[in-house]
């Protein structure tokens, strides 16, 4: 049961750390990033594959988050200057060639048989039966920071640019704010964000293969930040918490139902559905969100 | 000509096959109100969405305070001090008042990523005196009781006000104020033309679009009438006002519309 637990705190920690990253382009700046996970596999990949050539591991990460938050910015440069929706139809694009090159790179990426023996942090310090609560411990404590640099930047003056550019654009330009600029930023944030909840991703799995980053994660991490609503760090995590909580106790519930592994996944993808539909009918500003945020053009 | 702040010289702006703006010439002198009239349609707004960077000219020359400035990105002519308001009232909806205010104040260290954290004293200092002029200016405005409201809540009137207050936040040298008195009542009206001659005494240099002519007389220092993208006349508010010509465009207008 512990151990349980410890898995669903893992797996929500990891993804809350995904969805913040999302939240930071949607909840704050207005972009439509409907290709997140291709950020996440590109931190997991490039840590996965740095660490086992040698590169100590904190570097590894790092350099993951550098090149997703490069290719995120090079995505924003390459369609933003294009109509808006431009931007939704190339991430989507983007995160299945990424998981394409994956699968077909075979001789970097060992294709669809995934890679695994892979070094993880603290590896040889903490006894194996304890490893979990030690990573579980180091996801808490990325979270958190990773929370209050977001709070803090969204609060600051960069952060009120780019709630400005989210707003009308044509207004931060009229005070000289180069809202191109400050979209390619956030991209280029979140991506190295989403990149660093994939290095985790890989340091929890101890098995990646290019099948972990179906375009339907990126989903999940929507479904967080729309659930906790957007614009609310706070709300975000909430709902990556409550959508774990949720995928996990209906797993644990399947052992009692009869019902075939994939009509359970189904039925619980319809109950999500229903759920979405209900908080938009009845609090249609997400759990954590402010009413007065959907006052859009009234 | 010294002191000449503003110089526009045969501006053109085509939208397919219709000349919204058909070689526009104009001088602003520094310090100075200026005001631009001319029935509905006739190229106003777009000749500030020209001067402002907004819509690149096809042709001619747009030169502040010395300066070429046409072609230049929209935020760029925006950092020398040339700043616009919009006809239609843009407040940033989900945002406070206060916020949309702090928002046109320039030079902000802390609008660089990652400053707010690694000038964290510098960064909060700036924002406390951003945001006592943020009051200042939003007194003189009488907002200052609204500065915790979400701007999307505001009446329309308010929000054009606010427009003009976020724009004087940048401490611009040139503001161009688009129709800034549709939707305020009239006592309102009244007290922002007080405000907007006060501006000038600090040295302010402002062109206004205005459709209500007492306003526009008992603001400008010069008037100048567009019709369809051409000035039609210029000079002394009073002469401008009466010349037959600029009688005739308005009432063309108004009988086209009739019918
Ligand atoms: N972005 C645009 N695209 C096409 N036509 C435009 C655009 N902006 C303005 N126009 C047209 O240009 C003309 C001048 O418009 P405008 O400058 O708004 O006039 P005014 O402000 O004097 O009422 C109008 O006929 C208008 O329909
Ligand atoms: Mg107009």
């Amino acid at each position: 049961m512990l151990d349980y637990l410890i898995s669903i705190m893992l797996t929500a920690g990891i993804y809350a750390i995904f969805a913040l990253g999302l939240n930071l382009q949607w909840g704050y700046s207005g972009l439509l990033n409907f290709g997140h996970v291709a950020f996440m596999a590109i931190g997991a990949y490039a840590t996965v594959l740095l660490g086992m050539n040698g590169v100590p591991l904190i570097f590894a990460v790092l350099a993951g988050m550098v090149l997703a938050g490069a290719c995120g910015a090079f995505l924003g440069v390459a369609t933003l200057r294009l109509r808006e929706d431009y931007l939704a139809i190339v991430t989507i694009g983007f995160s299945e060639i990424i998981r394409f090159l994956l699968l077909n790179w075979s001789s970097l990426t060992r294709g669809s048989f995934g890679l695994y023996g892979y070094p993880r942090p603290l590896e040889g310090l903490v006894a194996h039966e304890d490893y979990n609560i030690v990573l579980a411990g180091i996801v808490i404590i990325v979270l958190l920071l990773v929370y209050a640099l977001l709070e803090v930047l969204a609060k600051s003056p960069w952060g009120r640019v780019l709630k400005s550019v989210r707003d009308d654009e044509a207004v931060s330009i009229s005070l000289g704010k180069n809202a191109f600029s400050y979209k390619v930023q956030a991209l280029a944030l979140g991506s190295a964000i989403a990149a660093l909840s994939g290095s985790l991703l890989a340091f929890y799995l101890q098995y990646i293969n290019p099948n972990n980053f179906q375009p339907i994660e990126t989903f999940y991490a929507w479904i967080m930040v729309i659930m906790g609503g957007s614009g609310s760090n706070r709300g975000t995590i909430v709902g990556a918490i409550l959508l774990w909580g949720f995928f996990s106790t209906t797993r644990f519930l399947e052992g009692y139902i009869s019902f075939s592994p994939s009509a359970s996944s189904a039925a619980r993808m319809v109950i999500i559905g229903v759920i979405l539909i209900g908080l938009m009918m009845f609090r249609p500003q997400g759990l954590f969100g402010r009413k007065e945020d959907l006052a859009v053009g009234k | 000509m010294e002191n000449e702040i503003l110089r526009i010289e045969g501006a053109i702006k085509r939208f397919g096959g219709l000349l919204a703006v058909d070689g526009c010439s104009l001088s602003v002198q520094e310090g100075t109100i200026v005001g631009l009239i001319g029935p509905n349609g006739a190229g106003k707004s777009t000749l500030f969405d020209l001067i402002s960077g907004f819509v690149r000219p096809d042709a001619g020359s747009i030169i502040f305070s010395g300066k070429q400035i046409g072609g230049l990105p929209a935020y760029r002519i925006a950092r020398l001090g040339l700043v616009r308001t919009f006809q239609i009232p843009r407040a940033l909806m989900r945002m406070t008042v206060l916020e949309n205010m702090m928002l046109g104040s320039q030079n902000q260290t802390g609008e660089m990523i990652f400053r707010p954290i690694l000038s964290w004293g510098r960064v909060q200092a700036q924002e406390r005196s951003i945001e006592k002029k943020a009051e200042e200016i939003l007194k003189f405005f009488d907002l200052l009781r609204m500065k915790d409201e979400y701007a999307g809540s505001m009446s329309g009137g308010q929000k054009k006000m606010l427009e003009m207050a976020r724009a004087l936040m940048a401490d611009p040298r040139l503001l161009l104020l688009d129709e800034p008195f549709s939707g305020v009542n009239p006592a309102l009206s009244e007290r922002l033309i007080e405000r907007i001659k006060m501006l000038r005494e600090k040295g302010l240099t402002i062109m206004i679009i205005e459709h209500a002519i007492p306003y526009v007389l008992a603001l400008s220092d010069e008037l100048y009438v567009l019709n369809k993208g051409a000035i039609l006349a210029n000079g002394r508010p009073d002469q401008v006002i009466s010349d037959p010509k600029v009688f005739e465009a308005y009432l063309g207008v108004g009988f086209d519309a009739q019918h």
